[in-house]
């Protein structure tokens, strides 16, 4: 039973997906699709128990899952043809029929799937920018990681029904606006939009780590980094997403130092360095000499080459300050966010002067909210000696952090410098 | 002089009638009826249903570089000056003909149109 167990699981998580982006692209139609595959997933949880499992998972889906798309085909075929003689006025082209290949019927057109550009070009299309930031990141880890929607909406700690309905919402414009599945026309713009996707991911499994510490929570870091890493089979060529790919590595090898026993954060001066995973960090290494080699810089690229400036300094005292600086001098110009300007201020702070880093604090009130704005301003405040200020920075930044980890840390800076 | 009558209501509110029900055809008699009187007295120039506000995508244009988001168009600091009804083979397309409108700065929303009558 754990045997099938395990079978399902991989079926859900590696073929379905898969077929699911096959499906998609040879009916044209990503509702269909999907829901061709929950009804073969369920089949295979109902028949392989007593059946058992078939000699190739992949194939037996793709195979069933076709039929089952075909069948809806026909059904929505009868329905069309009931409501066109209804009400006629409803339709452009009296005549319209649905348009199905010969093709769809071939019954087991594949044994060994290989599926990626079905899949790159499914990824393309959840993380459209006609859809909102929130829907993309559901599509994608629904649709393409295989994730179901109970995991997605536990890992981001929301109620599985709104997360839900997100998802059909989101597939229902798909339908509704037609929005394409095709390779975009102008890729660069469109991988920038994905690779903020998986990014997102990443951050949300890393920020998240250790707060509501549920055992059976789906790794986003780990899913963050598979599909950057499939991604990036495909799309070689691309700079940036071996960027993006050394940026995820170089924070993922720091992981486990981040936060102590206790669950409290430790700040990156402080992170016992040899708990850094050396491995991560030369595949970190690998993956941004290979972008560079492509000579196409971006933002991931850069925010990488900082994050290895951190990593791969043996002491918090050899870290480079003054190329971190002028990296985020560059970054700041293609990237002029206020989180980029306050990044670029501690930097500042490092290599010049605390004062230094105090004026080239950005005055921006989509700041004033953001607890760790008043929390770098603390700490450079603490540099400079000038704990009053300082306090009143830190009890400011206590007031706005949500994070509990984060929160301890805090109360822990205002009774140091108390 | 021609004019252009912008339907504003609550979407919310709007019957949803199933094709084929007798309310269903009454809603649709009333337009037809009132289409016919449109053309019948030389006023008809064009008109369309649009699908929901959920189907919705907004062109933000800027000589900066062109953002979109999800959604109807929301602000006020900008006026309604035109429109176009545009035929595309997808949402892509349709943004792509929006982008080549020869404002610089405004913002497009492009919906699909649900139903439009023989004008």
């Amino acid at each position: 039973m754990d045997n099938i167990d395990a079978e399902l699981a991989q079926l859900v998580r590696h073929d379905a997906p898969r077929v699911l982006a096959l499906l998609a692209g040879r009916f044209g139609d990503l509702h269909l699709a999907d829901d061709a595959v929950a009804d073969a997933l369920a089949e295979a949880a109902k028949q392989w128990p007593t059946q058992g499992v078939p000699d190739n998972p992949g194939a037996w889906l793709n195979r069933v899952a076709t039929r089952r798309a075909i069948d809806r085909v026909r059904r929505l075929d009868v329905e069309r043809r009931r409501t066109r003689e209804a009400a006629p006025e409803l339709h452009a082209d009296p005549n319209e029929t649905t348009t199905m290949h010969d093709t769809f019927l071939v019954d087991d057109p594949i044994t060994d799937p290989n599926l990626s550009e079905d899949q790159l070009r499914l990824m393309f299309l959840c993380c459209h920018p006609a859809l909102g930031t929130d829907a993309q990141v559901a599509l994608t880890l629904r649709l393409i990681a295989g994730l179901t929607t109970d995991e997605i909406a536990a890992a981001y700690l929301v109620p599985t029904p709104t997360l839900a309905q997100r998802i059909s919402r989101a597939k229902a414009k798909i339908r509704d606006a037609a929005i394409p599945l095709h390779m975009p026309e102008h890729l660069e713009h469109r991988l920038d939009a994905v690779l903020s996707v998986l990014y997102l991911v990443f951050n949300e499994g890393y920020l998240g780590r250790g707060e509501d510490a549920e055992p059976m929570r789906v790794d986003l870091c780990e899913e963050a980094l598979r599909l950057t890493r499939s991604l990036l089979d495909l799309l070689p060529d691309h700079a940036e997403v071996h960027g993006l790919l050394a940026l995820e590595l170089f924070h993922h090898a720091r992981s486990d130092a981040r936060l102590d026993a206790n669950a409290d954060l430790v700040l990156l001066p402080d992170q016992d360095r040899t708990s850094w995973h050396q491995p991560e960090i030369e595949q970190g290494n690998a993956a941004l000499r290979e972008a560079m080699a492509l000579n196409a810089p971006g933002r991931y690229q850069m925010q990488a080459m900082i994050a290895g400036y951190h990593t791969n300094a043996g002491d918090p005292a050899d870290t480079n300050w003054t190329r971190i600086a002028a990296l985020y001098d560059r970054l700041v110009m293609i990237d002029p966010s206020p989180i980029v300007a306050l990044n670029r201020a501690v930097a500042i702070g490092m290599a010049e002067s605390p004062q230094a880093g105090l004026d080239a604090l950005p005055q921006s009130d989509d700041l004033a909210d953001y607890h760790l704005f008043h929390a770098a301003q603390a700490e450079l405040l603490v540099m400079a000696g000038n704990v009053n200020a300082a306090r009143a920075a830190f009890a400011q930044a206590r007031l706005l952090a949500r994070n509990p980890a984060e929160i301890r840390h805090l109360d822990r800076r205002l009774a140091d410098t108390a | 002089m021609e004019y252009m009558i912008l339907l504003h209501s609550d979407e919310s509110a709007a019957p949803d009638f199933a094709p084929g029900t007798p309310e269903f055809d009454e809603m649709m008699g009333e337009w037809m009826a009132f289409n016919a009187e449109l053309a019948e007295g030389g006023h008809m120039i064009g008109g369309a249903s649009l699908a929901p506000t959920a189907t919705a995508t907004t062109l933000h244009k800027s000589p900066e570089g062109n953002t979109m988001t999800d959604g109807p168009y929301a602000e006020t600091k900008e006026q309604l000056g035109g429109y176009y009804v545009i035929e595309a083979a997808d949402l892509d397309e349709a943004l792509a003909i929006a982008a080549k409108v020869p404002i610089p700065y405004g913002s497009f929303e492009v919906r699909p149109i649900a139903f439009r009558p023989e004008a």
